[in-house]
C-alpha cells in the first residue's frame, strides 16, 4: 500500500523504512523555531533544567514578531532575554527589530525546504506544509526539549485530504478556499490528522496562495497542512528535487471535495472559525476596522489583490484600515509595485512587519462594541482585545472592499468590466 | 508524587471548542510567571473563575478543548490557579500535549460531561482511567499511554529533562 507525503517525511526523519498511522516515532529536527511570546518560556524552562546550549545553533531560528518594535516593557524584556540568548550562542538565524517578519513567512522565504521535519512553539508552524515539509506546532516545554536533544516524539497522524478542482473565478481567492474548508468539516474536523491539499486545483495556485491554505490547517484541528512540491515549490525554494511525495495508492481517513470554480467569497462569523458563510449571504455588518496582513494574508500576493481594489478609492470615513505587509521582503516588493502610496493614499495606516493585531497585542486592538473585519485566521472571543468586539474572517479581496465600502462587501465587482 | 495519581475536586462545566484565547487572552502573554498567569485563567469566558476555583478541582468539557494557538500559558494558567485536572471529550493535540508536559493530567472521557453537576466532587484515578462521583457512579476515561504517564508521575517534562540533560554544560 502507499503512502502519503506525511508518512514519508515522518518515517525519513525517524530513520525508518516506513511508518503507519498511530505509530509512535522519534524524529530528528531540521528546523526549530521560537518567536517573542514562546520563546522566553523555553528559555526559562533550559534555565530550569540547568543546560541551555542549542543541540545544532544552525538548525534554532528565533523570530522577534508578535510585539516588534515593543510596545511595553514586558515585552522589551522577553525581546532582551532571547537577543541575550542570541548572543550568548553565536546564532545567525536571530531575527531582531530591523531583521523582521512574521514568523512563518520568514520561514518560508529563508530557512524550510520540501521534505524537512519542522517544529515551531506557534500553531500556525503548518503553514509550512505548503513548501511540502512536515511542519507543526508545539509548546514551549516540549521545544526546549527539541533544543536539548534535536529530536521529538510524533504519532504519525491520519491524513483528510482536500481534493480542489477548478479554478477560482476573480476576486475569490485562497483564504476562500480554507474557510470553505472548515466550514466544511468543522473546527475539530480534521484534529491530530495531516491535512493534504491535492488536485488540479491546488496545482493550479502560487506558493503565497498554498501558504494561505495550510496556514488554516490548525483552525480545523489539523496537525499540519500539507501540499505535495511541485515545480512552483522547487522554484519558490531553490532546491532541484523533492522526492517525498504521497503516491497514488496512499490511503486517506476520508477525502473531501471541494470546487473552486463554484466558490463564492466565504466568511467566518463571530466567534467561530467554522462559523463559515458566503459574504452574500452574512447580511450588513458595519466595520469599525479592517485588517489586511499576518500570517495567513500578508503576502505580495494579498497585498496586491487588496491593492487593486483600494488603489484610486478611498477608505469610507467611519472606517479605519491597517496594512501589514508580513515581512520586509515583502515590505519592499510592496513598495516596488507602488503599493505604498496606494494604500496610504486612499487612507490606510501602513505599519512595519509584525503579527500586528491579530492576537490582540499590537497595533489596532479593538475596543468594546468595536468590529473588525480582517485577513488572520482566528476570530475567537476577545482575541483582538476586549471580550465584546467582533470580528469576520475574509480574504484581502473582501477586507478591500470592505474599507471601501465601511461593510462588509462582496469584492467581485471590482474584477468585472 | 503518588498523589499526581488521584485528583479530587469540584466539577466545573464548559462547552465545546474551549479555545486557548478564552483560557488565557492573548494580551497576558507577555506575563510569564506562572502565579501571574493564573489570575487571568478562563477570563475570556468566566471572568469570576480564577477567583473562585479551588485547589484540585477539576475542569469537564466538551469537545475540541483547547484549541488554538500553541500557548502553553494555557495550560499553566489553569495548573497554577489550582485546576488539578481537565477532562473533556476530545482536546486539540497542541493543547493536549502541552498540559501533559506541564504536569496537568488532560483526561479524555466520551460520558464525563453528560453525566456530571457543576460544583459536584469527583475523584480521577488517572492511573486506571476512571472517574468516581461521591454517589459512587463510574465513569470511564481513557487510560494514559506508559510513557505519559511517567512524564505526568515526573511531574512533568521539565523534570524528566533535568534527569537526562541537568547539568550538561
Amino acid at each position: 500500500m502507499g503512502k502519503t507525503i506525511s508518512e514519508k517525511i515522518l518515517a525519513r526523519a525517524a530513520g525508518k523504512k516506513s511508518v503507519e498511522p498511530g505509530d509512535y516515532v522519534v524524529g530528528k529536527i531540521d528546523i526549530a523555531m521560537i518567536h517573542d511570546l514562546t520563546g522566553p518560556l523555553t528559555l526559562n524552562v533550559l534555565r530550569e533544567v540547568g543546560n541551555d546550549r542549542p543541540w545544532d545553533p544552525e538548525k534554532v531560528v528565533i523570530i522577534l514578531d508578535h510585539q516588534v518594535p515593543a510596545n511595553s516593557v514586558a515585552t522589551a524584556a522577553l525581546h532582551k532575554q532571547l537577543r541575550e540568548y542570541a548572543v550568548k550562542y553565536g546564532l545567525k538565524n536571530f531575527h531582531d527589530v530591523g531583521r523582521q517578519g512574521v514568523c512563518h513567512q520568514l520561514l518560508a522565504e529563508s530557512y524550510v525546504k520540501p521534505g524537512m521535519l519542522v517544529v515551531g512553539a506557534d500553531s500556525h508552524t503548518c503553514t509550512l506544509g505548503a513548501l511540502g515539509a512536515f511542519a507543526t506546532g508545539i509548546g514551549s516545554t516540549e521545544m526546549a526539549s527539541v533544543f536539548l536533544s534535536g529530536e521529538l516524539w510524533f504519532r504519525v497522524p491520519e491524513t483528510v485530504r482536500f481534493e480542489l478542482e477548478g479554478k477560482l473565478m476573480p476576486g475569490v481567492s485562497a483564504k476562500d478556499v480554507a474557510l470553505k474548508a472548515i466550514g466544511t468539516v468543522g473546527v475539530d474536523g480534521a484534529r491530530y490528522c495531516a491535512t493534504e491539499f491535492t488536485g488540479e486545483g491546488i496545482g493550479g495556485l502560487s506558493m503565497d496562495s498554498r501558504l494561505t491554505i495550510c496556514n488554516m490547517a490548525i483552525e480545523m484541528g489539523g496537525k499540519t497542512g500539507i501540499v505535495n512540491p511541485d515545480a512552483k515549490t522547487l522554484e519558490y525554494t531553490g532546491v532541484k528535487s523533492a522526492p517525498l511525495v504521497s503516491d497514488r495508492d496512499a490511503s486517506y481517513k476520508r477525502t473531501v471535495q471541494i470546487s473552486l470554480a463554484k466558490l463564492e467569497p466565504q466568511v467566518a462569523m463571530p466567534h467561530s472559525v467554522g462559523n463559515v458563510k458566503a459574504v452574500s449571504e452574512a447580511g450588513e455588518v458595519h466595520a469599525d476596522q479592517v485588517f489586511i496582513g499576518s500570517c495567513t494574508n500578508g503576502r505580495l500576493e494579498d497585498l496586491l489583490a487588496a491593492a487593486r481594489v483600494i488603489k484610486g478609492r478611498k477608505v469610507k470615513a467611519g472606517t479605519r484600515l491597517i496594512v501589514i505587509p508580513a515581512s520586509n521582503r515583502v515590505f519592499m516588493e510592496a513598495e516596488k509595485a507602488g503599493l505604498v502610496r496606494a494604500f496610504v493614499e486612499a487612507g490606510a495606516s501602513l505599519c512595519n512587519p509584525n503579527c500586528g493585531p491579530c492576537l490582540g497585542g499590537h497595533m489596532g486592538i479593538l475596543a468594546d462594541g468595536e468590529t473588525c473585519i480582517s485577513t488572520s485566521n482566528r476570530n475567537f472571543v476577545g482575541r483582538m482585545g476586549s471580550t465584546a468586539a467582533k470580528v469576520y474572517l475574509v480574504s484581502p479581496e473582501t477586507a478591500a472592499a470592505t474599507a471601501v465600502e465601511g461593510k462588509l462587501a462582496d469584492p467581485r465587482k471590482y474584477w468585472m468590466g | 508524587m503518588m498523589e499526581m495519581f488521584r485528583v479530587k475536586g469540584k466539577v466545573w462545566l464548559f462547552g465545546d471548542d474551549v479555545d486557548t484565547d478564552v483560557i488565557l487572552p492573548g494580551k497576558y502573554l507577555v506575563l510569564t510567571k506562572p502565579e501571574e498567569l493564573a489570575k487571568h485563567a478562563m477570563e475570556g469566558i468566566s471572568p469570576s473563575f480564577s477567583g473562585k476555583v479551588s485547589k484540585g478541582d477539576i475542569i469537564v468539557a466538551g469537545r475540541n478543548f483547547g484549541c488554538g494557538s500553541s500557548r502553553e500559558h494555557a495550560p499553566l494558567a489553569l495548573k497554577h490557579a489550582g485546576v488539578g485536572a481537565v477532562v473533556a471529550e476530545s482536546f486539540s493535540r497542541i493543547f493536549y500535549r502541552n498540559a501533559i508536559n506541564i504536569g496537568l493530567p488532560a483526561v479524555i472521557s466520551e460520558g464525563a460531561r453528560g453525566r456530571l453537576k457543576e460544583g459536584e466532587v469527583v475523584a480521577i484515578d488517572l492511573e486506571k482511567g476512571e472517574l468516581t462521583t461521591e454517589a459512587g457512579d463510574r465513569i470511564a476515561a481513557e487510560r494514559f499511554p506508559q510513557f505519559l504517564l511517567e512524564i505526568l508521575r515526573d511531574g512533568g517534562l521539565v523534570q524528566n529533562m533535568k534527569k537526562r540533560y541537568g547539568g550538561k554544560k
